[in-house]
């Protein structure tokens, strides 16, 4: 499949109806991915998915489009491994060109503490079904020459792990193949409808309050990116989430291939190249709690300085363009997913900045979720309730933006 | 331009001087000591709108301020 081949995309646009059995909030990644596995993995249609502006509009049209399983929990291994693996069979389910190439991710140390870090990450993913080894600075500089080993003599490599299944997809593309995917089937997705309060009856949750008027839904679930915290409070939650500015920026066009996506936990930043041969960088999370999208030149200078000392042919390049993406943070920097205590109430949250990946394993699940009434195994590990009983999923040093 | 805080004593300095303070969040209905203390744990209000908010001026004076700002477009309230 490619360009050349492919079909336009066919969306179907309704009028809404006033009774669906699932009504998901958010018309991301998330929320289409798990419509299309309703639809296609339990054969539930009569779903409707409501998005306040236009789809893939949020997180899942500015985020940097890595996809890779090399976290530091085995339970966070199992789920990523399980959506990347998704993710490489997504283009022939969907009959659909996501772009989706495999790259290999290199993850670099720069002292004895991130050598261990990293022979640690290779264990834990080798241990439980990820595909990920150790390697010395020889094999850094065999998989990616343009790297300067000797880190500007600031940050030598001295090691690192690397991911060979680490690859990237276009993200709108893997939008517009769920949404299709999940039309298709009969489900309906809604643009331009804002969600502004939940229906309860007594404890439960029977539907929405939408500026077009009630649905009322057998079942409510959120997928919503940045603003759920608001969406929370209308159940009556209080929700261990805080949101956090992420930006991302890329240069003009880079002549020469640049294979790998590399990352540097020391170094804060992490580098790929994208399909129109830009060189896209990103770092860590702005550290003020807010909604704003507003971009800021000190996120390009020092992000620009750190990168440069390890590929120094950045600095020849220039800043092509820079957006901002509002992400929810958890405390133990792992997703929220499943019941919330609220009958009628799912939610799927906390993605962060590491919400891209986890679009098909995360879509699925919550499928299953929904259809079966039980929590598929697979993300028990990640509930709610996890903080009530101490039995957080603390992987910082997986984000990549810490 | 990135975010810029008014310090009183330092005057207007780049966000990345500072450290973000946490306020006590948690509501007055929770009674339950578990409960409030699960909830000053991980429980965020998320306020998105105007909060007050404290900062600690780590590469400057090293002293608190406290400010009010909107988190819906990052600008300082000053009264």
């Amino acid at each position: 499949m490619n360009e050349f081949m492919e079909k336009k995309v066919q969306l179907n646009w309704v009028e809404p109806k006033k009774h669906y059995d699932v009504v998901i909030v958010g018309g991301g990644g998330h929320g289409l991915a798990t419509a299309y596995y309703l639809a296609t993995r339990h054969g539930i249609t009569n779903v409707a998915v409501l998005e306040r502006k236009y789809i893939g509009g949020g997180n899942s049209g500015r985020n940097t489009t890595v996809i890779r399983s090399n976290y530091g929990i085995p339970e966070a291994v199992k789920f990523y491994q399980h959506s990347i693996e998704l993710y490489q069979t997504l283009e022939s389910e969907t009959d659909r060109w996501i772009m989706h190439k495999q790259k290999g991710l290199l993850w670099l140390a720069h002292n004895e503490a991130g050598l261990r870090a990293e022979r640690a990450r290779a264990a834990v993913n080798t241990a439980f079904g990820a595909k990920t080894e150790f390697v010395g600075p020889e094999q850094v500089k065999k998989l990616c020459p343009a790297i300067d080993l000797n880190g500007a003599g600031v940050w030598p490599v001295l090691g690192g792990s690397y991911h060979p299944e680490g690859a990237t997809a276009r993200h709108d593309r893997v939008v517009w193949a769920y949404a299709e995917g999940a039309m298709q089937r009969g489900a309906h997705i809604h643009q331009r409808i804002a969600v502004t309060g939940l229906q309860k009856d007594g404890d439960r949750v029977v539907g929405v309050q939408t500026d077009r008027g009630p649905i009322s839904a057998g079942v409510v679930v959120s997928a919503v990116g940045g603003h759920v915290t608001a969406l929370g409070a209308m159940a009556g939650l209080r929700l261990p989430i805080r949101t956090h500015p992420l930006q991302a920026y890329v240069t003009n066009h880079y002549d020469l291939k640049f294979d790998q996506i590399v990352a540097s936990t020391a170094l804060l930043f992490y580098v790929s190249q994208t399909a129109r041969g830009e060189i896209l960088l990103g770092a860590e999370i702005d550290r003020q709690p807010s909604y704003s999208y507003r971009s800021d030149h000190h996120l390009i200078q020092s992000c620009s300085h750190r990168a440069i000392t390890l590929f120094p042919f950045l600095r020849n390049l220039r800043v092509l363009r820079q957006w901002t993406g509002v992400c929810d943070m958890s405390p133990d920097y792992s997703p929220v997913m499943g019941k919330t205590g609220v009958e009628g109430f799912y939610i799927t949250t906390g993605w962060g900045t590491w919400g891209f990946k986890a679009i098909p394993a995360g879509g699925e699940q919550m499928a299953q979720l929904i259809a079966t009434g039980e929590t598929p195994e697979l993300i028990a590990p990640f509930s709610l309730d996890r903080f009530a009983k101490d039995k957080t999923l603390a992987d910082r040093g997986s984000s990549g933006t810490h | 331009m990135s975010l810029t805080l008014p310090c009183p004593h330092c005057g207007p300095r780049p966000v990345t001087e500072f450290v973000y303070g946490e306020l006590p969040e948690v509501p007055e209905a929770l009674t339950d000591p578990d409960a409030i203390d699960l909830d000053r744990a991980f429980m965020r209000k998320n306020t998105e709108g105007v909060q007050v908010e404290r900062w600690f001026h780590t590469f400057g004076c090293r002293r608190w301020l406290t400010l009010r700002r909107d988190t819906r477009t990052d600008l300082v309230i000053r009264d």
